[in-house]
This record gives C-alpha cells, sequence and structure tokens, in this order.
C-alpha cells in the first residue's frame, strides 16, 4: 500500500540560526526508516512522467522501487546507470521543475521527495560500498578534456571506461569546476566532489591542473604535437557580466565569482588559517535572483553579516534559483528586496556606502516568457551597505575561442555545437556543459558530457 | 609541483627564483606572468615572469618580500617545491616597430621591465634605461641591464648612489635635451606609473604600463583584476597587464589596490609572529 501522506517526510536539517553561522552542511540526509517511508509513496504509475522531466531520464519509479525493498544499493547501481553523479544531483538539480514538477503525487499534494531519495541511495553507496573501481584496458587512444566541471569530469569517466587514455586540463589547481568554487560548502560538501574525482583517478584519468588551455597550450597543439585524437571542450561559463553602473569598481563591489571563489575555493571563510581574505562588512547586497545570488548571500550571513539582502527586479515567482535554496535563504534571514533594481553604487573615500535602487513593476511577458519589468518613477531610494556582490550570470570565457580559430560562437559566447553529438565546428573537437549553453544546471551538462562521449566513442572506432 | 632550481638575493628585499616549469617556459613571451600557490593554505599570487630559459625548462620570478605570500616564498630554499604555478597568462607586451625606447623601472619594476629592455635591444632598437630605487643598496641588476641599453640612468630617492631624484626627473631631462623616443614602458608602483604617464603625456609619447592587481584566477573569471582603461573596464589579467598608460585609471586603481590592506597585515603580522616562535597573534 502506498504512503498516502500528501507532505514529503521531512529532512533533517541544522535549525536555520545555527546553520547561517557555519559552513557545514544544511541538509543531512534522510535516515534508512525515512528513506523507505517516503519511497512509499511513489504510485508506480505506468506512464513515469517523472522520467520525461529528468535531462538523463534516470529510472526514476525503479530506483525508488528498490528502496522500498530495501535495496539500497541496488537503487543507487540504477541511477548510476544515467548519472554519473548522483551525490552531487540528489543536492543540487532544481527537482522542482524537472521530475518533481511531473510528479502525479504533486496534483494533490507535495510531490514523491526525488531528490532527497537520489541523495539518500547516492549518500548509502558512499557510506556502505565496497565496490572495487577496476581500471579498464587502455586502447592507447589518447582523448584530452578540457574543464573538470559536471561536463569534463562525466565524459572523462565514460571515455575512461570504454578504455580510452584521459587526460583532462583544468586551469585551476583543484578539479571540480562550479562544484568546487562555486557551490558553498553548507549546500555541497566538498569532500562528495573530491570522491568523485578520485574514483575517477582509479579508471586512468589523469588530471593536470595549473593547466589554462589557450594559454600554456592550444586545441591545435594538442592534437597536433600532443598526440590527442579528439577533444572535449567543458570549460563552463566563467566570465562574470557586470550592470554597467556608476560605482561598480569602488572597494567592496566584487562579482559573485569573485566572492565565491574566495570563500569556497580559495576558504577565505578560514582565515587567516587559509591566508585569501574576504570583506564583507555588516550590511550586504546581492543583486540577482539565481542559485548563485542565494549562495552568496548565505555565505556572507555566514561570514557575520548582520543584515542581508537580495535585490531582485522581477517577483518571487520569476526567481531562476531552487525553491528550496531560497526557502533556506528566508529561513537564514536574508532580506528579499524584489521588484527592486539598482541604478548606482554609492561610496565614499573609496568604499561603498550605500546602494541607489527604484522599484519595478511588470510589465507584458518578453521572450523568455517571464513578465518585463519597468521602473517606477520616483521611486529610488538608497539602502546602506557596505558590499555589493554582483550575481546577475556569467558567460563563457573567450579564452579558447580565441586561441582556436576555427571554433563557431554564438552571439551569447557559447560554442556552437550538434545538439545530438555536441560537435563544433572543428572535426574531432567537441563540446558541452555552460561552455555552450551559458550559465545552466550541473545536470545538463552532466548529460552533455555524456551524450559526447558516447559520440567522441563513435567517431574514433570509426577513425582510428 | 615545481621545483626551485635557483634561488639568489638580488637585495636584502628582492630575491630571484628560477623554477622548474619547461611548459611554461616554451610559451612564455615578455610581459606575461604567472600565477602560483605555495602550499595547500596560501594565497594565489600573480608575478611577472622576468627570464626563461627553454633549453633548462625554466622560468624566472623576481619578488620583494613585502606580503605573507612573498615573505613564506623567500624562506623557501633552493632545491624546495611550490604547490601550484600556473601560466603563462596576461598578452604578451607588444613589443614590435619601436626604434627608440625608454624603459622605466621603479624598484622592482625593473626586474619586470628587463625583459623588455632586453627583447627590444635583441630587436635592435635604441634602449635607454632609467631606474630609480630608495637607495643604494636597494639596487638590482644594474650589470644586467647596462648590458642591454645603450644608456643607464640609476637615481636613488635618498641620492644615496650620487645621483638623487626621481624616474620622471631623468625623463623629463632627456626629452627636454632633445632624445625622442617613440614609446616609454614604464613598470613600478602605481603611483610612479601615474607620474611618468602624465609626464609623457604632456609630450605625446606612447606610454605603456604594466598593471600588477590583486588576481585571483588570472584567467579572467573573477573580475577582481578590473581597472578602468579609457572609460572601460578591463580584466588585468586577460586584457593586459599591459596597458595604455595615458587611459588607465590610475585613482581608480591606486583606490582598488587598498582593499586587503588590513587583512594583508593580519596576515603578515601573524606569520612574523610564527617566524619569532610566539603564540599565534
Ligand atoms: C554559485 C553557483 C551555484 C550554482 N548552483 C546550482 C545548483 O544548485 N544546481 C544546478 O543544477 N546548477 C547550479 N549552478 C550551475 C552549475 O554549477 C553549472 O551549470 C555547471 O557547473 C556547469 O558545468 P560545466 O562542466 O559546464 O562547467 P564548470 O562547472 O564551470 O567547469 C568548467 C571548468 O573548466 C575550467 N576551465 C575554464 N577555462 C579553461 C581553460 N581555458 N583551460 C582549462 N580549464 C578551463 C574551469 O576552471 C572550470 O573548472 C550553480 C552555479 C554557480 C556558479
Ligand atoms: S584575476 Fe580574476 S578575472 Fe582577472
Amino acid at each position: 500500500m502506498p504512503n498516502m501522506n500528501p507532505k514529503k517526510i521531512p529532512m533533517p536539517q541544522q535549525a536555520p540560526d545555527v546553520r547561517n553561522k557555519n559552513f557545514e552542511e544544511v541538509e543531512q540526509g534522510y535516515t534508512n526508516d525515512m528513506a523507505v517511508e517516503e519511497a512509499k509513496r511513489c504510485l508506480d504509475c505506468k506512464h513515469k512522467p517523472c522520467v520525461s522531466g529528468c535531462p538523463v531520464n534516470v529510472r526514476i519509479p525503479e530506483f525508488i522501487g528498490e528502496i522500498v525493498k530495501g535495496n539500497f544499493e541496488n537503487a543507487y547501481q540504477i541511477i548510476k546507470d544515467t548519472n554519473a553523479l548522483p551525490a552531487v544531483c540528489g543536492r543540487v538539480c532544481p527537482q522542482e521543475n524537472q521530475c518533481e514538477k511531473l510528479c502525479v503525487r504533486g496534483f494533490k499534494g507535495e510531490s514523491v521527495a526525488i531528490g532527497r531519495l537520489e541523495r539518500f541511495a547516492a549518500d548509502y553507496h558512499m557510506a556502505n560500498s565496497d565496490e572495487v573501481i577496476e581500471k579498464p584496458a587502455s586502447n592507447g587512444i589518447k582523448v584530452a578534456v578540457i574543464g573538470s566541471g559536471p561536463a569534463g569530469l562525466t565524459c572523462a569517466g565514460d571515455l575512461a571506461k570504454l578504455g580510452y587514455d584521459v587526460t583532462v586540463f583544468e586551469a585551476f589547481h583543484v578539479a571540480g569546476g562550479v562544484l568546487m568554487y562555486g557551490i558553498p560548502q553548507f549546500r555541497l560538501p566538498k569532500e562528495i566532489v573530491q570522491r568523485e574525482i578520485d574514483s575517477l583517478k582509479v579508471l586512468g584519468v589523469r588530471i593536470e591542473t595549473n593547466s589554462v588551455v589557450g594559454k600554456l597550450v592550444s586545441v591545435d597543439e594538442l592534437m597536433r604535437e600532443e598526440g590527442f585524437k579528439a577533444v572535449f571542450i567543458g570549460s563552463g561559463a566563467g566570465l562574470p557580466a557586470f550592470m554597467g553602473i556608476e560605482g561598480e569598481n569602488l572597494c567592496g563591489v566584487y562579482s559573485s565569482n569573485e566572492f565565491l571563489t574566495r570563500i569556497n575555493l580559495m576558504k577565505a571563510y578560514r582565515f587567516p588559517d587559509y591566508e585569501t581574505p574576504i570583506r564583507v562588512g555588516k550590511r550586504v547586497a546581492v543583486v540577482g535572483g539565481g542559485n548563485v545570488a542565494m549562495d552568496a548571500a548565505r555565505c556572507a550571513k555566514r561570514l557575520g553579516a548582520e543584515e542581508v539582502y537580495i535585490i531582485y527586479r522581477r517577483s518571487e515567482e520569476e526567481m531562476p534559483a531552487r525553491r528550496e535554496e531560497v526557502h533556506h535563504a528566508k529561513e537564514e534571514g536574508i532580506v528579499f528586496k524584489l521588484l527592486t533594481n539598482p541604478t548606482r553604487i554609492l561610496g565614499k573615500d573609496g568604499w561603498v556606502n550605500g546602494i541607489e535602487c527604484v522599484e519595478m513593476t511588470l510589465g507584458e511577458p518578453d521572450e523568455s516568457g517571464r513578465r518585463r519589468p519597468q521602473e517606477k518613477a520616483g521611486s529610488e531610494h538608497v539602502l546602506d551597505v557596505e558590499t555589493v556582490i554582483i550575481a546577475i550570470g556569467q558567460t563563457p570565457n573567450p579564452l579558447i575561442k580565441d586561441t582556436t580559430p576555427e571554433l563557431e560562437v554564438n552571439r551569447r559566447g557559447g560554442l556552437v555545437v550538434d545538439e545530438k553529438t555536441g560537435l563544433t565546428s572543428k572535426a574531432g573537437v567537441y563540446a558541452g556543459g555552460d561552455a555552450v549553453t551559458g550559465a545552466a544546471t550541473v545536470i545538463l551538462a552532466m548529460g552533455a558530457g555524456k551524450t559526447a562521449a558516447a559520440a567522441i566513442d563513435q567517431y574514433l572506432k570509426e577513425n582510428y | 609541483m615545481f621545483r626551485i632550481a635557483k634561488k639568489r638575493a638580488l637585495n636584502p628585499q628582492v630575491t630571484l627564483m628560477e623554477i622548474e616549469a619547461p611548459r611554461i617556459a616554451k610559451k612564455v613571451k615578455p610581459g606575461q606572468f604567472i600565477m602560483l600557490r605555495i602550499d595547500e593554505f596560501g594565497e594565489r599570487i600573480p608575478l611577472t615572469v622576468a627570464d626563461f630559459d627553454v633549453g633548462a625548462g625554466t622560468v624566472t620570478i623576481i619578488f620583494q618580500k613585502v606580503g605573507k605570500t612573498t615573505m613564506a616564498l623567500g624562506e623557501l630554499s633552493e632545491g624546495s617545491f611550490i604547490l601550484d604555478f600556473a601560466g603563462p597568462l596576461g598578452v604578451p607586451t607588444h613589443l614590435k616597430g619601436y626604434k627608440h625606447a625608454a624603459v622605466i623601472g621603479g624598484g622592482l619594476g625593473t626586474a619586470i621591465a628587463y625583459p623588455q629592455a632586453k627583447a627590444l635591444h635583441r630587436m635592435g632598437a635604441s634602449v635607454d634605461v632609467v631606474a630609480g630605487f630608495r637607495s643604494k643598496d636597494l639596487i638590482i641588476l644594474e650589470d644586467e641591464v647596462r648590458a642591454i641599453s645603450d644608456h643607464t640612468y640609476i637615481t636613488t630617492d635618498d641620492g644615496s648612489n650620487g645621483s638623487k631624484g626621481f624616474v620622471t626627473d631623468v625623463l623629463k631631462s632627456l626629452i627636454e635635451q632633445g632624445n625622442h623616443y617613440d614609446v616609454v614602458i614604464a613598470i613600478g608602483p602605481l603611483v610612479m606609473m601615474r607620474a611618468v604617464s602624465n609626464l609623457t603625456k604632456a609630450y605625446g609619447i606612447k606610454t605603456i604600463v604594466s598593471l600588477n592587481t590583486t588576481m585571483i584566477d588570472g584567467t579572467g573569471m573573477c573580475g577582481g583584476c578590473r581597472v578602468t582603461v579609457g572609460g572601460e573596464i578591463k580584466f588585468a589579467c586577460v586584457d593586459g597587464p599591459d596597458f595604455d598608460g595615458h587611459l588607465v585609471d590610475f585613482d581608480e586603481a591606486i583606490m582598488r589596490s587598498q582593499m586587503y590592506k588590513a587583512s594583508e597585515r593580519e596576515a603578515l603580522d601573524r606569520h612574523q609572529c610564527r617566524l619569532e616562535g610566539k603564540q599565534d597573534a
């Protein structure tokens, strides 16, 4: 008999006024009993709407069925079949717009907590499995992967399992991409990402950090001089956007990339044990409404800011952030200034001391389908803040494109690829993830890495 | 891990190191820089490449022991290792087509300007070098610079080498004496580069400066290195580090360089306390 409780089993978590002072993980995961109880809410629908909502088509009712039976490891293996990073996706996917959005239980209550169950199965596996990863026999064909975010890691893993000799080139000193430098520890513990990377190494994947492709070596040189027969570009969307308003270069203004990189990658939250500094101040304004803005705001709070504002020009409904993160941010005391847009940043002696904003109203929908915000005349007002963090988006970094003339890019700087294969305009060179789509999601990046790995395999089989 | 193949003190505050980084040595050009991180706890800092040797596979860096990271770097001995060393980053200095160059170095900036002067000299340009130091015992690379320049002028703020004054004084009198330069390359503290740029602007001489801003990634990802040049935001790490000195908003750059002064002091104090064997500050 299914469990007909209209609500999800709640996830144990740190209390808001405790967690907003530390960087430990907020959500603490289901126990076995909770997971089984929640899994029982699944009706095992014949037409499986949830599966079509998942960008990589995880066989959701099937893995949930295994959880009901207590076969947690089986559940994990089913997920892993199509999703290379279950422990990551269970934590950061926007489930409410994907699988859970289509869940039949969601019509009259809450959907099944598919994301939490995915995370449960993955965490169970990490804690209990004694699975030994075996290094597959090498076929000696070299493939280069540029960037070690979810797209690159997935592509590298799939190719290594097929016997290719894979080298990942990463610009930073650690692998993991946004999973390491962007998403904070309290939402995605770095140990989890590191485990995924370590298991790739066991598969024989070589990871060369400190290697900025386009500077240290070009794509052409990798192929011509170093013997790589195919290249996958998963270099992400690393170029931060600024607003172009007055005062953006004052001391105390950060791009979200800089703010989060200092904190997550360089561990500035542990200054001075870690030597990279960060300056947070007492009152902080974060501009933007996505996951990045939520992460920056919640980090600022944890670093001691008393008042943290999210400034977003549309209403909460249009916010692109995961709903859960918005909810968590509010619980932690972040103040939402919705329908508000900054017009300039004010300063004194070179340092930020305020941000001037106007109120907005929503007009007709624009091409993205969201209602277009318009300024309300005469609504200027100033918020006193010492720090401003701009989290309004990132675009792909032009470094690789600029040094590889044959690569075509679109208007927004994304690499142009064939959707079915990830093939770029250059033979043997594939791409996927944010480098193609602009800032998107982990699961889409991972899916693109998978697609490209399959296409690269086919290309190499046909040509070598 | 990157091995320190050679270490040499140029003066009590300035150290030269040759680092084994063959891939970078093969690719680097004058004007480019590297980012390094000494160990797991360290900051990432940019240092301009002062020289390189493709055969030996080494890259030379020269740094002044001013902050926590450069202090700690200076304490490492020959044969030990640096954890991370990434590059070559930034755009190489554009040196082609100049016939008469004045290269101005302020303190440590002399070491950074040296490869440019050397490259210009090799390309057949006449090169006058003006190098300024606070006092006589801080003078570095004098012999090296003399070997590749047509004229070398060394001044000290306190006159302890017998020639008192600022580099701008020397440059001004060279120009006034009728020396014609088609380019001035100025590298040193921001205030010095501002002074040189203001001077050369009056004479309409093209001036290239090198901006060593705070950086984290060095690849255009964080925007922490942004500067205003000709009214536009530029990222020093990917658009620079060289810029047209007449277009750089130096006042803003100087202001932005203050952002972490307090934290830097804290880290430095703590480091010095550790060295002296005291408890953590
Ligand atoms: C703060 C933040 C929070 C987010 N939260 C979520 C979330 O909750 N859920 C979700 O689904 N998505 C989230 N996203 C988006 C998601 O992280 C990205 O869509 C995803 O990581 C993209 O993966 P990728 O592999 O394409 O690129 P990235 O993860 O960006 O990795 C690219 C890697 O390539 C490296 N690189 C770049 N250029 C070069 C070069 N020239 N040579 C060598 N290496 C290079 C970079 O250093 C980086 O490591 C978030 C993003 C941010 C910034
Ligand atoms: S150092 Fe980060 S963009 Fe230049």
